[in-house]
């Protein structure tokens, strides 16, 4: 293959000279099979010796280099130019939801703090002495946590999640894939307590599913999934107590019965029958959409052969083993 | 053209009109449509976070009972259509796990799914067996002068294993049938981002706070109207958008479509029978209801 000329579209900022971000064209000839890094690294050292970035390894492992590539975060030292380029063009920016330092380095301290939330570290029995060598779990059992010990502390799940754009406060999908390592850890002995922690505001039910941790996640640690997966084992043991698991739990109430989702029960059932000021605050939109008559049918109805979904429902813990 | 027309639970609740819509539009296409009125809900993600198992058997009995009457699936929800298509890749992505699931169908219901059934989206099958070339030769009523933001949401691209658009990073699928249908498609930053609806009841701040964004951005690139292949995306983006102008601190006034209306509407179904009225924010000009 030829070597091909790219527009490299680099947001450039430097706080100590530039109000706001701009934008600046690079071009370059490319042979083909170059990564994005390589690409960079050229920029850098025949173009533009002040552009700022972040990278080590250059083969994936050490976490350093992911950046916005055409909006979506990557390790650009594991991606090709090749399959990034659009008419021509190939945008570079500094990963979102954190602080720019200078051009494409950003400020990681809030990522890692975020880390920090969720004890990530192993929290064995007190009650059991410490055993003369290490710890050993049986390969089933670090199965388990395989995925979630794969993740290389990238913050590309960080830096497109749609939660974190409006709320650092929320933990982020990090965290929580590395609060899953320690809860379905075998040797950790606080998985109760770590669940109940996880289970609260800013925590695993914060999540609004957008699937944009995985999508960007250049590892196995895919944190939806290991979400998915916490849920499921709050779930399953009995961590109800909050508006996510007690939606959860309406659902399968309301799915259970009709085949269907009563969307006239679930939000009253979500914010809590007792919880006042909750109630009160789903009435203005109910309100509004009986009067378009977009409401929910009041009686609301069964699919057919609703039997047959029941008959799975009566046997929902049964099925959980 | 025949499709097994799975409706999901909000068509058939808070969002009617979708399905009035969705089904005006197919008849003008000659698309015929079995409804599975004895399918259940899809699980919507939630079934699968609490007991998986028994969101894949709700599923696998979805598609069991459209291979008993040899139909592949159309659905008008995007929420719908991702889990579908997860579902249907662990169950054929695992043969041991399909048995476990099929042996477990059998004792409440006795079907079985075995695998043959293809499960798309309203949309998808638009583009995908309709062609927009003949799209365009139905459409009798352009809809020429109104700027559509397509607001794909979260299920039409992630994850990408599962999507049908081509590039579902930079996807131009709704953009192209907007164009088909005469209308001008607006692009904008945040048409891919999660609309907020998952977590209405868990944090109703930062749910409000996500569809303002994704208001807020179409209507600042130009957008007189959103249009949603996501009945959820609507309704949060719709129902909540008074609450929504007091979190932004403006006011929107952004009518939000469903795909199948503005199919229907520019097929020359007329207004009055796509329930345009039931919409929190009624769309003005030529389309007001
Ligand atoms: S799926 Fe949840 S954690 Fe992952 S990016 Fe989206 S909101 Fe964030
Ligand atoms: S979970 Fe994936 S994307 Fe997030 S920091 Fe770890 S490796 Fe990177
Ligand atoms: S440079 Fe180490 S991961 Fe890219």
């Amino acid at each position: 293959m030829a070597s091909s000329k790219v527009t490299f579209r680099i947001q450039r900022f430097d706080p100590e000279k530039d109000e706001a971000p701009r934008d600046q064209d690079f071009q370059l000839e490319l042979e083909p099979g170059i990564t994005i890094l390589k690409a960079l690294n050229k920029i850098q050292a025949e173009l533009d010796p002040t552009l700022a970035l972040r990278y080590s390894c250059g083969s994936a492992i050490c976490g350093s280099c992911a950046m916005k590539v055409n909006g979506h975060a990557r390790l650009v030292c594991k991606t090709q130019v090749s399959d990034c380029v659009k008419d021509g063009v190939l945008r570079v920016g500094p990963m979102g939801n954190l602080r720019v330092l200078k051009d494409l380095v950003v400020d990681m301290e809030p990522f890692w703090d975020s880390l920090d939330k969720v004890k990530p570290y192993l929290a064995p029995d007190p009650a059991q002495a410490a055993p003369e060598k290490e710890r050993l779990q049986s390969p089933e059992e670090f199965l388990r946590i395989d995925p979630s010990t794969t993740c290389i502390l990238c913050g590309a799940c960080y830096s497109d999640c749609n939660v974190l754009e409006v709320d650092k406060s929320f933990v982020g999908p990090a965290s929580l894939a590395k609060a899953h390592r320690f809860i379905f850890d075998s040797r950790d002995a606080e998985t109760t307590e770590r669940l109940r922690k996880i289970s609260e505001k800013t925590g695993v039910w914060d999540c609004t599913h957008c699937g944009e941790c995985s999508t960007r996640c250049p590892t196995e640690a895919k944190p939806l999934e290991r979400i998915e997966e916490i849920r499921v084992k709050a779930m399953t043991e009995g961590h109800h107590g909050n508006a996510g698991a007690r939606h959860v739990l309406g659902f399968r109430e309301t799915v259970g019965r009709r085949g269907l989702l009563d969307e006239n029960y679930l939000p009253a059932r979500s914010v809590g029958f007792f919880n006042i000021p909750g109630l009160l605050s789903i009435i203005p939109v109910g309100l509004r959409m009986m009067k378009r008559r977009k409401n929910p049918p009041l009686r609301p109805h069964s699919i057919d052969k609703v039997d047959e979904v029941k008959k799975t429902f009566a046997r929902f813990e049964e099925l959980r083993k | 053209m025949k499709y097994a027309l799975y409706t999901g639970c909000v068509a058939k609740g808070a969002g009617r009109e979708l399905l009035v819509s969705a089904k005006l539009a197919c008849e003008k296409l000659g698309i015929e449509l079995v409804e599975m009125t004895d399918a259940a809900c899809c699980g919507a993600g939630v079934i699968g976070e609490d007991n998986p198992i028994v969101a894949d058997m709700l599923n696998a009995r979805t598609f069991a009972l459209a291979e008993e009457q040899g139909l592949d699936i159309m659905n008008i929800c995007t929420t719908c259509q991702g889990v579908h298509r997860k579902a249907q890749r662990k169950l054929d992505g695992d043969a041991d796990y399909k048995a476990r699931v099929n042996a477990e169908l059998a004792k409440d219901c006795g079907r079985e799914y075995k695998g043959s059934v293809t499960v798309r989206h309203f949309y998808e099958i638009l583009l995908q067996d309709y062609g927009l070339e003949k799209l365009k030769e139905k459409v009798v009523q352009p809809l020429e002068g109104i700027k559509v933001g397509a607001f794909y949401g979260c299920y039409a691209s992630r994850p990408p294993e599962a999507s049908d658009l081509e590039d579902p990073d930079d996807p131009d699928e709704l953009e192209k049938l907007i164009e088909a249908l005469g209308a001008t498609p607006v692009e904008y930053d945040e048409r891919l981002k999660c609309c907020g609806f998952p977590i209405i009841m868990a944090n109703k701040k930062n749910s409000l706070q996500l569809s303002g964004n994704a208001i807020v951005s179409a209507k600042d690139a130009g957008a007189d109207i959103m249009a949603t292949p996501c009945p959820l995306c609507h309704l949060n983006l719709d129902a909540y958008q008074p609450e929504i102008n007091s979190r932004v601190g403006q006011r929107l006034d952004m009518p939000i479509l469903h795909i199948p209306q503005l199919v229907a509407l520019a097929l020359g179904v007329p207004k009055s029978e796509l329930r345009l009225k039931t919409h929190i924010v009624r769309p003005t000009g030529t389309l007001a209801p």
